[in-house]
């Protein structure tokens, strides 16, 4: 039974209906009084030294106010912060003195219109000198190869071993061992609107105001830094529609570009990435990883320990992507009881384009490997993969579950959620689809995931990858504020990239108080009057803003009772709130009714009780549930505090003559606890589903061996359509989490965190009769084609 | 570049929009630079994602791929154009609404021309009829699910 008002009921957004309508506001539509455009010259080479620049016949051209290089940018403007341990990386929007990737900017150019900065740009005339490039991994970490950044010493920027529980103890003792290769290929979520950032410097009152594509914590702070300019000298305005984000609008070297710009021609600028650019040198490419998993096991199935070692090619800088190993650290045992774990982690550059945080910040390249070792000792066994996953998932009773690398699970039932998937396919009628594809000649499988959503991320894996980054917190927070006329308005402190939390804030807030969701405003703070967020990363704003909202909404609700409880001149406890409206129990009669109590807040101050400001407003600030604590001597943390789970189901057929796969019935069992809205948690769980089946199938950053990046077009990089993406079937269960205000886990990273996993064992029990197998994503059907013909492992 | 202008008349949303335009200004930045018709969106530029979906003369078309001059004598029309006469929602347009058809929003305006330009053909459409008329169309949010459902609810609501 569902206990609460309007919480978990089907309810529309408010958002949808100004985007159906076209009254979204993206950057693209701040239009500022005189604004001028920016466009970039990139360079053509994976690496090579910059030997001049000859800005003249482009600065000769209508319209064009001034070209930027990198000698004067890098002069002027503060490095990017780099979070791991690599004080010698330094990281400017512009290069300088060499490029480090294909499509690295070299310079930029201002004129009055996007047109005529563009073909200026195509008269910069850039002479360069080439140098070794390195763009495998592999080959980067060995000795003698090209190093990216000379001044570190090294490729490597990132190497971390941990081993947490007796594992070499337990893989003496296991009667079976099994080591093989996975490899997530370079992909991202590639929103449809590219990033976009307009910027204008007041010199009368030194703000540099913002708008921008953003979804990056702490990014006013760290804009403001690298323009050498106090914290208050930047206001970002939250007010911005996102048009979608997935994690990588971060934006950093494109915002701290225009900013300077802006201040220094003293005019307003818009920068808006064409397709290319946001693919190539927009440096928001995703993890690009290889797992070489070990894995000890007993004849009856259970599962020991295994070790993973995970080598992540960054690209050619690095802000926050490296710390994408080291998420999966909170689910390092996936849905299983695994008794020890070792993991070694590293992250080397290359000559490609930077990697940025991408949905599930690493955990669904991780999943995948899990899934597939799964599978693969299922194989082995010739168990069956169901039983084998029951035999090792953790039990109902067993939560709160604390694993090897120091993280509890809140909660789950996660044998109930594979059953209900497996019953909503309808399992056994699959297999015995298959086996009749089968036996009219046809490649079909069944591919299942179990795994992990780790939400409401506290970030403990910054200091626990890099000891002088001490973060323990994560906060978010909401103000509510009731009006004179008792309208209630929501204060949220971050823009939004179509995760609908104005409809979150206003249906938390009107549980709280009673009042209808509907009439409730939510409108978004600038960075200088915002209180302090953590931008939506990390599956947490249902849990972190959500928690934040409510807890504010309770203090209005606390101040009305305390007002009537002083008017009545009896305890709070006598009193009883309802729909907004306060009465003494057991005499409804007596009553003070909202608007009054609002008027005796904001007008009647004689009548308010002593120790209450007047006006009737709360912030809350959250901090994560379960946050705060530092590594141990092992590096144990307790990392996210909310794990949801998902169990994924599909159905394949594949085209023996093309390695087409053609996608069936698929169904995701997915456990988030309370949903707050639960349209909004199915079309991003089916969201993330169809991400995941452009990382198993279609999507790749690929790299020819010169460097240059082959998919710059949506010909070359291909986006799931409707065509591709099968009807999904979402099944719910409820496990709350203890922790949170209603029992609300995250989901934004839904469904991505498994399909990959699931498509990829689907692929290989269809490819299983013919002998062969894939551990390489994406599984393209020129790859399946070939693992076919030639009947091995690829 | 020749700074040439062209003198143009196009009908947009049912009222004559007269202009003079350079040959090389698409469609896309005309209605949305000098018409200040922001709702229709620019995604990829090259005619693949479909998010600047107008329709020309009633049939969906790419206004990246078009320029301003080749619409001169047509009829256009964009999302804002799609609400019914008294500023309301059309019955897709509020189908999306129920079924929460979206999130970012920014393919939406794509996706209803597209969807619209079906039903206009199409009134009874199967889902893979449907998922053929949008298949031109990329969304990275919905996974299209909750597209599908807007459309057939439309559909259904339209008879």
């Amino acid at each position: 039974m569902n206990p609460f008002r309007y919480i978990g009921k089907k309810r529309r957004t408010k958002e949808d209906p100004r985007f159906v309508s076209g009254r979204g506001r993206y950057v693209a539509d701040i239009a500022l009084a005189g604004m001028k455009h920016v466009a970039l010259v990139a360079s053509p080479h994976a690496s090579a030294r910059i030997v001049s620049i000859n800005t003249r016949p482009a600065l000769a051209l209508p319209g064009v106010l001034y070209v930027l290089t990198g000698e004067e940018f890098c002069a002027g403007t503060d490095s990017l912060v780099t979070g791991v341990d690599a004080p010698k990386l330094t990281r400017f929007a512009l290069a300088k003195g060499v490029v480090r990737y294909a499509g690295e900017w070299v310079a930029a150019v201002v004129a009055d219109t996007r047109a005529q900065a563009e073909d200026a740009a195509e008269l910069v005339g850039v002479e360069y000198e080439p140098l070794p490039h390195v763009i495998d991994p592999e080959q980067a970490m060995a000795p003698g190869a090209p190093l990216v950044h000379p001044a570190h010493g090294s490729n490597v920027i990132l190497h971390k071993k941990f081993v947490w529980g007796p594992v070499e103890e337990i893989f003496a003792k296991a009667q079976h061992q099994l080591a093989f290769r996975a490899t997530w290929g370079r992909s991202a979520t590639v929103p449809i609107e590219t990033f976009g950032v307009a910027a204008q410097w007041d010199p009368g009152t030194e703000i540099l105001d913002v708008w921008a594509s953003i979804q990056m914590p702490k990014y006013p702070d760290q804009v403001a830094k690298a323009l050498r300019l106090p914290g208050n000298g930047v206001r970002v305005h939250y007010d911005v529609d996102v048009g979608g984000s997935y994690g990588v609008k971060r934006g950093l070297k494109h915002t701290v570009l225009v900013g300077y710009l802006a201040k220094k021609l003293g005019v307003p600028l818009r920068f808006i990435e064409d397709r290319l650019e946001n693919l190539r040198g927009g440096d928001m490419q995703g993890p690009d990883r290889f797992f070489d998993m070990q894995v000890a096991f007993d004849s009856d199935g259970t599962l020991r320990a295994w070790k993973i070692r995970a080598v992540d090619d960054v690209g050619a800088y690095a802000g926050r992507a490296p710390f994408q190993l080291g998420k999966p650290i909170t689910a390092i045992c996936g849905p299983y009881r695994i008794l020890a774990v070792e993991y070694d982690a590293t992250s080397v550059l290359t000559h490609k384009t930077p990697q940025e945080a991408v949905r599930g910040f690493g955990q669904s390249p991780t999943n995948f490997a899990m899934e597939r070792c799964v599978d693969r000792v299922a194989a082995f066994l010739k168990m069956d993969r169901v039983e084998l996953r029951k035999k090792n998932l953790i039990r109902k009773d067993q939560f709160p579950y604390t694993i090897p690398s120091g993280s509890t699970y809140d909660s789950g039932d996660y044998h109930a959620v594979l059953d209900k998937a497996l019953a909503a396919i309808g399992y056994p009628a699959l297999i015995a689809k298959r086996e009749a594809a089968r036996k009219g000649g046809k490649l079909a499988g069944i591919g299942i995931s179990t795994c992990l959503e780790p939400s409401g991320g506290n970030s403990a894996f910054e200091v626990l990858l890099n000891p002088k980054n001490e973060t323990t917190t994560w906060m978010d927070s909401c103000l509510v504020r009731i009006d004179l006329a008792g309208s209630i308005t929501g204060v949220m402190n971050t823009s939004s990239s179509g995760q609908g939390h104005e409809s979150l804030v206003s249906t938390v807030v009107g549980e709280i108080l009673e009042r209808d969701p509907a009439s409730v405003r939510v409108v978004r703070a600038d960075s200088l009057s915002a209180l302090p967020s953590n931008s939506p990363v990390g599956s947490r704003m249902a849990i972190m803003l959500g928690g934040a909202a409510a807890g504010a909404a309770k203090k209005i609700r606390e101040t009305l009772v305390a007002i009537a409880a002083h008017n009545f001149e009896c305890a709070p406890e006598d009193l009883e709130y309802r729909n907004g409206d306060v009465s003494l129990k057991g005499a409804p009669e007596k009553k003070l009714a909202w608007d009054q109590l609002v008027e005796i807040a904001h007008r009647k101050f004689h009548r308010m009780p002593p120790g209450i400001e007047p006006g009737l407003q709360a912030k809350f600030v959250w901090e994560v549930p379960t946050g705060g604590g530092l590594p141990d001597a092992e590096g144990r943390v307790q990392m996210y505090p909310c794990y949801s789970f998902e169990a994924h189901l599909v159905y394949v057929e594949i085209d023996p003559d093309t390695g087409k796969p053609a996608l069936g019935k698929y169904v995701c069992g997915h456990d988030c606890g309370v949903m707050i809205n639960p349209d909004i948690v199915h079309g991003m769980t089916y969201g993330g589903i169809a991400h995941g089946i452009g990382a198993a199938l279609y999507e790749k950053f690929s790299y020819t061996e010169d460097g240059q990046l082959a998919a710059g077009t949506f010909m070359d990089y291909l986006l799931p359509s409707a065509m591709e993406v099968p009807a999904l079937a979402i099944v719910d269960h409820c496990t709350p989490s203890p922790l949170t205000t209603f029992g609300q886990k995250g989901s934004g990273e839904a469904g991505y965190l498994g399909a990959p996993a699931a498509i990829a064992n689907a692929v290989n029990d269809a490819l299983a009769p013919a002998g062969a197998a894939i551990d390489t994503l994406p599984m393209s059907h020129l790859a399946i084609w070939n693992a076919i013909h030639s009947g091995k492992r690829t | 570049m020749s700074d040439k202008l062209h003198e143009v008349s196009i009908e947009v949303n049912g009222k004559a929009r007269p202009g003079a335009v350079p040959a090389r200004l698409s469609l896309v930045d005309w209605l949305r630079d000098e018409l200040c018709l922001t709702g229709t969106h620019v995604g990829c530029e090259h005619g693949i994602c479909g998010a600047c979906s107008v329709m020309l003369d009633g049939e969906p078309v790419r206004s990246c791929l078009m320029y301003t001059v080749q619409a001169n004598g047509h009829r256009v029309t964009t999302v804002e154009g799609l609400a019914k006469p008294d500023g309301s929602m059309s019955i897709l347009q509020d189908a999306f609404c129920e079924t929460h058809g979206l999130q970012c929003g920014y393919c939406t305006p794509g996706m209803l021309i597209a969807a619209q330009g079906l039903l206009n053909s199409n009134p009874n459409p199967t889902e893979e009829q449907i998922r053929d008329a949008i298949g031109g169309n990329l969304c990275r949010c919905t996974g299209y699910q909750q597209i599908v459902e807007a459309v057939q609810l439309a559909a259904e609501r339209t008879k």
